[in-house]
This record gives C-alpha cells, structure tokens and sequence, in this order.
C-alpha cells in the first residue's frame, strides 16, 4: 500500500510542481508577489502604514493565491477516468485525497514562503515581523491545502465549479486568517499555535470529506 | 488465471426520475460473458459502472427510509476487476510508455503489460503523447492498459469504439483469448461483436417499472 501511495505522491507531484503540466505552483506566486508589488502603490510610500499593514496584505494575497490552482486539482482526473481505475484496484477515494493534500502542499506552500522573503520586502515590512509570516504560513498553508483540495473535489463534478471554489475557500479560510495574521499585532506564539492546530484538524478531516466528494460526484 | 466470477442480485438503476432498470439477476463463472444490448440510454453503461462498483446497485436509503420499495442490491466478484470505458485515464502530454507505465508500477505485471503493447501493436507509437492519439490508437491505449492489469474479469463498455477492422477483429480475439484463460467478460457494444456462447440481456426488454413484474 505505501508504495502504491508513493507511485501517486511521485505522480501528482510532476503533475503540480514548478514545470508540472498542470502549472499549479507558479501562477499563484507570481499572483503573491504581484499584490505585494501592487500595495505600495496602492496606499503611497507611507513606510510606518505599510510596516504596519504589510504582513496583512501578505496574508491576504496568499490566501487569494491559493484559489487559483483550485480547478486543476482534482476535476481533470475525475473527467479522465483516474478516480474510476484507482477505485477498481482498491485504492481508496480517501487515500488518494490525502496523497493529493500533501502534493498540493508542497508545490504550494514552500514556494509561497520562499516568495515571502522578496514580496515582504516590496510591502516594507521588518525581520521580526518577517519571521511571523513566514511561521504563520507554515502553521496555515497546510490547512489551505486541504481546504483547496477538498473544495475542488467537491465541485470537480460541476459545470461551473471552477467559479464557485473561490467563493467556497474564503470563508473556510477565515479562522486561519484571524489567528495566522492575528499573530503579526498580538505577538506570542500562540495565535501561531492555534493557527497550526486548526490546520491540523482540516488536514485530519479534509480525506474523508474529498473521498466522499468523489463518490457523491459518481452517483450523480 | 486465478477464480474468476460474478454474482449479482437485485440491480437497480435510477437516472434522475427516470428509472433504468430493476431486478436484474447475473451470474457469470469463469469463461463465460455477458452481451449487453439496447439502444442507446437504455443504461447499459449504468449497469457497467454497477457492476464496477462505481455506482450503489440498490435504491437510494432515502427512498428505503421511507418504506418505498426497498431493493438490496448487490455486486460480488471472484477476482479482480477491469473496467475499459470511453475515459482513457492515461496522462495526456506523457509519452504513452510513460502514461502506461504510471498503471504498470501500479498495477506490478510488467511483462503482462509489455505484452498488452505488443500485442496492440503500439511499440511504434510509445513516444507520441496520448493526446495526439487518434482515436482508434487511444482505444489500443485502453486495451494495453487493460491488460497489463492482469485482472480476471474484464468489463468494456463500448469496445469496438473508433476501431478500425483490423482492430476490431484484434478486440474480439483478445476477448476469446480471456474468456479461453478462465476469465469472464461483460461487454456493451452497439456494433456488433463476435462472442460466442455468451448471455445476451437487452435491457428494452427488461422489466422498468414495479408494474411490470404485474402478471
């Protein structure tokens, strides 16, 4: 079993890294860091206004960039047969989400902190408050990965699911936010904590709801 | 080949309000194979991906809740199962080699599916990308992946789809060799396809409402 799950992690992790065909990795981080180039001259060279609102904006702009791969992360595979052929050699809807979660992750969440050291020097932002973004985008990016890749097994079987998964994605991507880019006024570790433990429950949860998905979306 | 067979109760369909079909009883042992006919939504390819497992063969628990007419449906296979439908589930921009070689490493018979190239005639094409496939080497494609699977029962949903002769001709030669091996097969095709000895169920005929089990 766990080499059948490694021939899939290999699979999706050609498909969605950084010349992958499915061009999931560098769309969103050129979308980060154009927000982050557009801000400052959006609000003027105001230097405390930005250093006190940048880490924000970086929040905001990686949130909004984790919509953009969402219609290519599970839909092609569902309409190509993939689903059915790994239903019939007994690989469970489930373990493939997972699978899929921890691609979707690493050609998402790495780049995107990577993409942070430039894109927080573009807002005007300090070292310190540097480091809590880049903790808090590895406390939330997982829990947006599975959010991402839950939306987009839900909606894979819809005509027009691919406009809908933004709208799905915000708000579950709130709590995140609140405790993520919380951490960045109130100081401490603990917004992070709470950040990482609500990744945690989603990236527990988001299999079984995706794997679901899946099957919901055959009966149709 | 190990065991392979089929036994199925009490199949029902509903597509939307419509109701496909209900009742249907198979049985198939090593060997044998089953011709679904019908004229096109009849649900010949529901009852395919029931027999797959893809879709539930049983009403719906809603409707069971309520006290309608509650089937038990149920699908259980001898051996592992194959499913060849209109969806290639081959990569599109890999070279087919690699494409086929993705379910290879799954699937763990690299001879069998060295074999499934061969036979299908594709050694010439294994660095085209799938999607400049034609048709009818797509549906070669299908069949490579088929039968580097291995599995005991083959269920093909519309075979002989964008084939030519020659390769139609190859399709049912395979099929005979199966069911020859102890393998079973369950086929829809509205072209007509050579199998001989095989139960045939035209879905038409086939009772679609509770009335028409009625005497």
């Amino acid at each position: 079993m766990s080499r059948t799950l490694a021939r899939l992690l290999m699979r999706d992790l050609a498909l969605f890294l950084p010349g992958g065909r499915r061009g999931g990795t560098l769309l969103p981080i050129l979308f980060f860091l154009s927000v982050a180039m557009l801000y400052p001259f959006a609000v003027g060279p105001d230097a405390p206004v930005l250093a006190r609102t940048g880490g924000g904006i970086l929040w905001i702009a990686a949130l909004l960039a984790a919509i953009l791969p969402l219609d290519r992360l599970v839909a092609p595979d569902l309409e190509q047969g993939f689903f059915d052929q790994w239903a019939l050699r007994g690989i469970a809807e489930e373990a493939v989400i997972a699978v899929r979660i921890v691609a979707h992750w690493l050609s998402f969440g790495p780049p995107l902190m990577l993409a942070a050291v430039p894109a927080s020097a573009l807002v005007g932002i300090d070292g310190e408050a540097l480091l809590t973004v880049e903790l808090g985008l590895l406390a939330g990016t997982p829990g947006l990965a599975a959010i991402g890749v839950t939306i987009a097994a839900l909606t894979a079987s819809l005509r027009a699911g691919a406009s809908l998964t933004g709208l799905l994605l915000i708000p579950l991507a709130v709590p995140l936010l609140v405790f993520g880019a919380g951490a960045l006024s109130t100081g401490g570790t603990g917004g992070l904590a709470l950040a990482a433990a609500f990744s945690l429950v989603l990236a527990a949860l988001a299999p079984f709801a995706g794997g679901t998905a899946i099957r919901a979306a055959r009966e149709a | 080949m190990q065991e392979s067979g089929l036994s199925a109760w009490e199949l029902y369909c509903r597509r939307g309000e419509r109701l496909l079909f209900q009742g249907i009883d198979l049985k198939l042992d090593g060997g044998e194979a089953l011709y679904l006919v019908g004229p096109n939504g009849i649900g010949k390819s529901s009852l395919i991906r029931i027999l797959a497992g893809l879709r539930l063969p049983s009403e719906d628990a809603g409707l069971r809740a309520v006290g309608l007419k509650g089937g038990r449906g149920s699908v259980t296979w001898k051996g592992r199962v194959a499913l060849l439908d209109e969806r290639l589930a081959l990569d599109e921009h890999q070279p087919l080699t690699k494409a086929l070689a993705f379910w290879a490493a799954l699937d763990g018979h690299p001879s069998l599916a060295r074999d499934g190239i061969e036979m299908l005639g594709l050694s010439n094409l294994l660095d085209v990308p799938v999607r400049y496939l034609s048709t009818g080497q797509r549906k070669r494609a299908a069949f490579a992946r088929l039968i580097g699977q291995g599995a005991e029962n083959w269920l093909l949903d519309e075979p002989l789809n964008g084939l030519d002769a020659q390769g139609a001709k190859l399709v049912e030669e395979l099929v005979k060799d199966h069911r020859e091996a102890g393998g079973t097969v369950v086929l829809a095709s509205h072209q007509p396809f050579q199998l001989t000895g095989a139960g045939e169920i035209d879905l038409r005929y086939w009772p679609h409402t509770a009335e028409d089990f009625a005497p």
